[in-house]
């Protein structure tokens, strides 16, 4: 083994890796102390990692320098990793404090590390969700908190749990609370007015938590009989049986009032037993559903007018009709989240949209019954508004400028790890610009045009007659007539016989991706635009469904998409005036866009899916490293996501240095270099024909 | 040119054979029955809508008996072309041979003809039923000159699951609009618990439990799931539980490994299993 590293020239590299947060009060010395301590190995894995962290923040790689050789003295190299990532992440998500915090807290971690007992909620989250969402019929969020609560939107849900030392049993805690929680939303919990009641008493924090375990009690009871195998578990899990004097709650008629008629007597009398599962209750459940109940009853008005103008009046009606919604809901089913009703129209049964079914269900859920006044639709031109209050739909977001964004995560190939949501994405219309530019296009390249047309009109998929076949829809007479004159000079009748037809049908979806950087101005912009146009005339002949997008962006704050044609848009005189409107911006940040573009193709039905990349030359973006190693790793990782995704990518470029880095995103074959800018357009459709044919 | 009505070596099966004579179990939702009967005889044909497992062949089986018709039946799929469904020449020894297809069959004997899947098969097929299914009631064999005229027993019918959001999957308004459609949905808890009691020997809780869990998988249909779980996954786990297989290993086995390949999509329906049960 290699001799470790002595202080001073720990010293030396920790004062160039951290020299932008040492100060004369903070210097290297007393971490390179500590760190000559290790074996080499670990050094150069302390050392790497400084100058992984680096990229991201000095500040925490000092913190995980600091904190580096007792961790390492606890953690094996993978834990260690593991703990690295789990505090860049805490960093990505929280900021500096939080990441800081996870590196000090490393025997915290190691910990939980070790206890594999444990059910976490990162790891059960994606099945509890789906869980939920059976059990409610909508889909309800869920998040970390430190106590199991509900505000009837979301389920907060402990981040771990840790209490049997059986991993399955911990996870039965988590679908209890889940039940329960979901019993909190359907069974009225979120009702109560928890301030008001809890005022009154002594000790405000002891009286919201008796009630909040006559809920659990409650709740409990119902749940029992609608779910023996969790009744069961917790039956199992719960260690004490619960308080005769709480029996009363089991009553299947029992209602919230009845735990606060409870709370009532034995306030000063009891105190709750711990229990494995504890819950609160939400002292803001009740606004949260108040305004998702003014929320949907606008939603409502506006599909009821919408329903309304589907059902005209009969014209020859003897009775004006009066617009007059009403519904009855079923008493059998209900028990599921999935209520049963019959929505009428003057007295007409009409069939609601699922759409608007979910929305009454989920009033039901809230309400019991749909009261009358909900059911007015709204009048013309406000269907959005309804009763004039603004939409909320999207309170939830986590800061409004967020609006409309999508998330994505990157690649990051020091860390071997993916960020998480770390690019953030909107997705715009480009703005059309005038169209002389494309008849200009169209003019210049008649003649090509017309030659591009015929030769992909050959191409198109048609019905052809197979003859001579085995086997086959029908007879090939001629070959039987030759077959006959064969038979009488004594030879034997041929087997093929009959004709078949084949159809060569075309089942394929293009997607292209126009580089939009800020370096294609000038002539590349003209070329790429000029080669769309001749693309697009030669789809058209072809008929392969094809969307076209641009990309570009500044940091990954700031990833942009622009919209030039979908694949449901029709080749118009709209788009092709956004293809002449398409002009450099910043910079390419091809990873995000290469994900957001999997997406979209990915929603499309087709045998075989191509996304094709026009590009002038490597992944770059503004700052934050993306130029070189990491940009190219990061779109290396996203194509590698899309082929998962069955998706084929291509890669069309004018960059001369592509040979140096194309093959190793795209593989050997799968992208081609145009050396001659001004060849482009001429190219591009012909290139299309080799890859689609 | 000689033709035959069966060749030797290639012999249909009578379409009699084809004739029920045992009661195929069939509840009752609504009025579908009486609707079907004034149907067939008004001579109209008759389009299933509906999702899978719902019970649409089952009940064009139970009309056929009703009715006592044969009951031809055509799985349509994507290679399914015109000749399939009419007939076609063959070749026997040195002479071409004419075999009538499934459709031919059906309306020279007066059937029930039932194109399940209609969407799946070719499109060009689909034209291929239009005089049939309109007040013509004639089926043209271009090939060999022939026009059959339907007679007033012979019913057309078929099935289409409007579920698929896939447009290449939808019926055209040409088509559609020959029909009377009948809409097929999940029966409700009451009448569903019933049916898997009537078609298994499951006990009353567990037909409940069994629904309550077909239930949650609807409620994710759109949320990570194409459909719910039919009711004949239902039945399927109630016939498997009744042989004595444990509730959670038949419900995996007939319902979770049916509907997903997901395996956090499998873990959560074990789930609503091992909750119900």
């Amino acid at each position: 083994m290699t001799v470790p590293l002595s202080a001073t020239e720990l010293g030396k590299r920790l004062d160039y890796l951290l020299g932008p947060v040492l100060s004369p009060r903070r210097s290297a010395a007393p971490l390179a102390q500590a760190l000559s301590a290790l074996d080499r190995r670990q050094q150069d894995f302390v050392l790497h990692w400084i100058e992984v962290i680096d990229r991201s923040n000095y500040e925490m790689a000092y913190q995980f320098a600091a904190a580096a050789p007792a961790a390492l003295g606890r953690l094996d190299a993978a834990a260690a990793e593991a703990w690295i990532i789990h505090a860049m992440d805490a960093y990505d998500r929280d900021g500096l404090h939080h990441g800081s915090q996870e590196f000090r807290q490393f025997e915290a971690f190691s910990r939980q590390a070790t206890a594999t007992h444990a059910a976490t909620f990162a790891e059960y989250a994606p099945v509890l969700e789906l869980f939920v969402c059976g059990l409610a019929g909508r889909r309800l969020k869920l998040e970390t908190a430190d106590e199991a609560k509900t505000d009837t939107e979301t389920l907060f849900l402990p981040p771990r749990i840790a209490l049997f030392p059986d991993k399955a049993d911990n996870c039965a805690v988590y679908r209890i609370l889940a039940t329960l929680l979901w019993a909190q939303c359907h069974y009225g919990s979120g009702q109560i007015d928890l301030a008001a009641i809890c005022a009154a008493r002594a000790d405000p924090s002891r009286a919201a938590a008796l009630l909040a375990h006559f809920e659990s009690l409650r709740l409990e009871a119902r749940i029992a009989g609608l779910f023996p195998g969790i009744a069961r578990a917790m039956a199992r899990l719960r260690g004490s049986a619960p308080d005769p004097r709480c029996a009363g709650l089991a009553a299947p008629a029992a209602t919230v009032d009845d735990s606060i008629a409870l709370l009532e007597r034995l306030y000063g009398a009891f105190d709750p037993p711990a229990l494995p599962w504890r819950l609160s209750l939400h002292a803001g459940a009740n606004a949260v559903r108040a305004a998702r109940l003014a929320r949907e009853r606008n939603a409502l008005a506006a599909a009821l007018a919408g329903l309304m103008r589907q059902h005209p009046p009969p014209a020859s009606g003897g009775v004006a009709p009066e617009g007059r919604f009403s519904i009855e809901t079923g008493q059998s089913a209900g028990e599921n989240g999935g209520s049963e009703f019959t929505l009428r129209l003057d007295g007409n049964p009409v069939a609601p949209l699922p759409q608007l079914a979910r929305l009454i269900d989920s009033i039901l859920q809230d309400l019991g019954s749909i009261p009358d006044e909900y059911l007015q639709a709204a009048g013309d031109g406000h269907e959005q508004t309804g009763t004039g209050e603004p939409q909320t739909d999207d309170e939830s977001e986590p800061d409004g400028h967020d609006h409309g964004a999508h998330f994505y995560d990157e690649w990051d190939c020091k860390r071997r790890h993916y960020r998480r949501n770390w690019c953030v994405l909107r997705e715009t219309d480009i703005e059309p610009a005038d169209g002389a530019f494309i008849d200009a296009t169209l003019d210049r390249y008649r003649p090509q045009i017309a030659q591009l047309k015929r030769t992909f009109e050959m191409l198109r998929g048609e019905d052809r007659l197979l003859k001579r076949q085995s086997a086959g829809d029908d007879i090939d007479f001629d070959a039987l007539v030759d077959g006959y004159a064969d038979l009488k000079s004594g030879m034997e009748l041929p087997e093929r016989l009959m004709t078949r037809r084949h159809k060569a049908e075309r089942n394929l979806a293009a997607l292209f991706m126009v580089d939009m950087s800020g370096s294609t101005k000038g002539w590349i912009n003209d070329a790429e635009r000029e080669s769309l146009v001749m693309l697009c005339e030669a789809l058209e002949v072809l008929g392969d469904r094809y969307a076209i997008y641009g990309f570009s962006g500044v940091t990954r704050k700031r990833c942009e998409i622009y919209r030039i044609k979908r694949f449901d848009d029709p080749y118009d005189d709209t788009v092709r005036r956004r293809i002449a409107g398409i002009t450099p911006r910043d910079y390419t940040r091809m990873g995000a866009a290469i994900r957001h573009l999997t997406q979209r193709l990915g929603a499309v039905d087709a045998r075989t899916k191509l996304l094709v990349t026009l590009s002038d030359g490597k992944p770059d973006d503004y700052s934050d490293h993306y130029r070189g190693e990491y940009g190219i790793e990061d779109t290396r990782q996203a194509l590698i996501e899309a082929h998962r995704a069955g998706i084929r990518p291509f890669c069309i470029t004018i960059d001369h240095e592509a040979r140096d880095y194309l093959p190793h995103l795209y593989g050997p074959v799968n992208w081609t270099l145009v050396d001659n800018v001004e060849r482009l357009p001429l190219k591009v459709a012909g290139i299309y024909r080799r890859l689609a044919t | 040119m000689v033709t035959r009505p069966s060749p030797p070596g290639i012999r249909p099966l009578p379409t009699e054979a084809r004739l029920i004579r045992d009661e195929p179990y069939y509840e009752a939702v609504g009025g579908e029955i009486a609707l079907f009967e004034a149907a067939h005889a008004s001579a109209l044909p008759v389009l299933l809508k509906g999702p899978t497992g719902c019970g649409k062949t089952r009940f064009i089986e139970h009309m056929a008996w009703r009715l006592q018709r044969p009951l031809i039946t055509v799985s349509c799929h994507d290679d399914l072309t015109a000749a399939d469904l009419v007939g076609r020449y063959l070749i026997t020894g040195n002479e071409t041979v004419w075999v009538d297809g499934p459709l031919a069959r059906a309306v020279r004997s007066g059937a029930i003809c039932y194109l399940d899947e209609v969407v799946e098969a070719r499109r060009d097929t689909t034209v291929v039923i239009h005089p049939l299914a309109d007040d013509r009631r004639i089926l043209p064999m271009e090939k060999r000159g022939e026009l059959l005229q339907a007679p007033p027993e012979f019913l057309l019918a078929m099935s289409f699951n409007p579920g698929y959001q896939s447009v290449l999957k939808d019926l055209k308004q040409s088509t559609r609009q020959r029909f009377v459609a009948i809409e097929f949905c999940y029966p409700d808890a009451a009448l569903e618990e019933k049916i898997i009691r009537g078609e298994s020997a499951a006990d009353a809780a567990t037909a409940a439990a069994l629904v309550r869990l077909a239930g949650m998988t609807r409620n994710l249909k759109g949320n990570g799931l194409d459909e719910g779980a039919s009711t004949r996954l239902l039945v399927h786990a109630a016939k498997l539980i009744a042989r004595g297989i444990p509730a959670a290993a038949a419900c995996h086995g007939a319902i979770a490994e049916a509907l997903s390949d997901d395996p956090e999509m499998l873990r959560a329906i074990d789930e609503f299993a091992a909750s119900v049960f």
